[in-house]
């Protein structure tokens, strides 16, 4: 059954890949082959590491990240050969894979591990994709992963910050976290008003996102600490509907928070606006009636 | 209490700048201990963690895929149907890019378009452009500006979760494993719809009351 394991090796492949990329086509310090091999490593044989040597395998991952001097290392480059509006189709064939794929594969049980069916899906349709791109633009063999190599470069170590703090989120499970904030700002929600829990999750998404400047590390904190315990367990939500639309909530944080800098002082930075809060004055008016129809929504899909 | 600890780690972490890796690994460490777990026990429990939340990190097998449609122009193929966005005014213009953002990110091509790939060289002047046409040397360049940076930011966010394989559908999938919960990451993203056309509506309204403010401005 092809599941979780194809996908392990198709991902670790692509890093060791990028690995490989950055230590022979630019050899300028090692930071970033460091970091996309141990990826690799952990993709590849992290089942066999044990929990504490997957432990010793994050701390070096974080350490290459934190004193690794990576970075992108962008050389201009002529486009190759432009084509057409038809780019466009290959870069479609993943998402209609995906979602043709996790359609057919769930009424059609026994090849696919149903429970990894997207995530299945989405492979294959990179992997379609990438065939299209080799048959059509004939590219050398190394081209892609140089290419994608660059764009991974760009992105650098904020890559695997949703698995660490997915992983955080573990940890605070283990330590009860969650029965602590939820007992703390459980106080303040009027004992069984359902939308009383729901207001104080969603507000509480977007304001630990404001203070984090990051809806990724906000959402396992406010998911056990309200959304679970009380949404979920007691108010019988749906896990999905709870889940997703606090995520969206957490969203409206980041358009009003100058802790997200990328996203709100870069771009203000590159208009070359006078106010360097232009971008959040510009959002504001659209976050907060947002957040509010993300609070009614979710009122609105409990039971 | 004291695992609220590990909650102070992390705002002032990102607060003074730390490398949020560096400072998620602080927030594990401040809150095991609080709880009494040992540093090997709390190390141990992290890489656990961390290995069963691999696939969150597989969204990266794209990269080839796109970054080679993208030496062969891409980019320059999205930029081509934004320059042939032809909003008469600010407003409808911004509302038609507001509309491609969320769609395209909503098909998995968030980097097509952004502040350096698309705003500063089209959307930016277009909308000052067309703001100047709708009154002349009577509006504020920056608030178009402004409104062009924010159009962005909108569309990426309220788009993107409807596409499966992004980073935030796969780590709400990872946190509600970690409770047992093993949901499909496309039940996540059906529910990111309403509020991406709540965000189109309410952002959209905003675009065309502005276009009004500017021609009623004109007028006065």
């Amino acid at each position: 059954m092809i599941g979780l394991g194809f996908l392990y090796l198709v991902a670790g492949t692509t890093f060791a890949a990028f690995a490989l990329v950055s230590l022979f086509d630019r050899p300028r310090g090692p930071g970033n082959a460091v970091f996309y091999a141990l990826i690799a490593i952990s993709f590849l044989l992290g089942d066999r590491l044990g929990d504490l040597g997957n432990g010793v395998l994050v701390l070096a991952i974080v350490g290459v990240a934190t004193l690794g001097r990576m970075g992108p290392r962008d050389v201009e480059q002529a486009l190759a050969a432009p084509r057409g509006s038809l780019l466009f189709v290959p870069a479609l064939i993943i998402p209609a894979t995906a979602l043709a794929g996790t359609l057919v594969f769930s009424r059609f049980p026994g090849m696919v591990d149903p429970k990894q069916a997207t995530l299945v899906s989405l492979a294959l349709g990179v992997i379609l994709a990438l065939a299209v791109c080799f048959a059509w633009l004939r590219p050398a063999p190394v081209e892609p992963f140089r290419q994608g190599t660059r764009l991974m470069d760009h992105i650098g170590w904020a890559a695997i910050l949703p698995q660490m703090l997915a992983s955080l989120g573990a940890v605070f499970a283990l330590a009860g976290m969650g029965t602590v904030v939820g007992g703390v700002i459980g106080g303040i929600i009027p004992s069984g008003s359902v939308f009383g829990a729901v207001a104080i999750y969603c507000l509480g998404m977007a304001a630990f996102t404001i203070v984090m400047g990051n809806a990724f590390a906000a959402f396992p904190v406010m998911l056990t600490a309200i959304g679970l315990p009380l949404l979920v367990h007691t108010y019988h939500g749906a896990p999905a509907r709870v889940a997703a639309i606090g995520m969206l909530a957490g969203f409206c944080g980041t358009l009003v928070t100058p802790m997200a800098a990328n996203f709100n002082l870069v771009p203000a930075a590159l208009l070359e606006l006078k106010d360097r809060y232009g971008v959040i004055r510009a959002q504001i008016p659209t976050a907060i009636p947002l957040l509010i129809f993300n609070i009614v929504l979710l009122y609105l899909v409990m039971p | 209490m004291l695992v609220l600890a590990g909650i102070a780690v992390i705002a002032a972490g990102f607060l003074l700048r730390f490398n949020p890796l560096l400072v998620v690994v602080a927030a594990a460490l401040v809150t095991g201990l609080a709880a009494g777990l040992g540093p090997l026990a709390i190390i141990a429990a992290f890489g656990k963690a961390f290995n069963d939340n691999r696939y969150i990190t597989i969204v990266y097998i794209v990269l080839p895929v796109i970054g080679i449609l993208e030496l062969h122009g891409l980019q320059a193929r999205a930029r081509d149907l934004i320059g042939r966005i032809r909003g008469a005014t600010m407003g409808r213009l911004l509302v038609a890019y507001l509309l491609f953002r969320q769609i395209t990110a909503a098909l998995g091509l968030t980097s097509i378009a952004g502040p350096a790939q698309t705003v500063r060289p089209l959307v930016a002047p277009m909308a000052e452009a067309a703001a100047e046409r709708q009154a002349p040397g009577d509006h504020d360049p920056e608030r178009a500006k402004a409104l062009a940076a924010a159009t962005d930011n909108v569309g990426v966010f309220f788009g993107e979760d409807i596409f499966i394989a992004i980073g935030s559908i796969l780590l709400m999938k990872g946190v509600l494993q970690a409770d047992g919960i093993d949901l499909p990451p496309l039940a996540l993203s059906v529910w990111a719809i309403p509020t991406a056309i709540a965000a189109f509506v309410i952002h959209g309204a905003r675009l065309l009351l502005a276009d009004r403010r500017l021609t009623r401005g004109r007028r006065a």
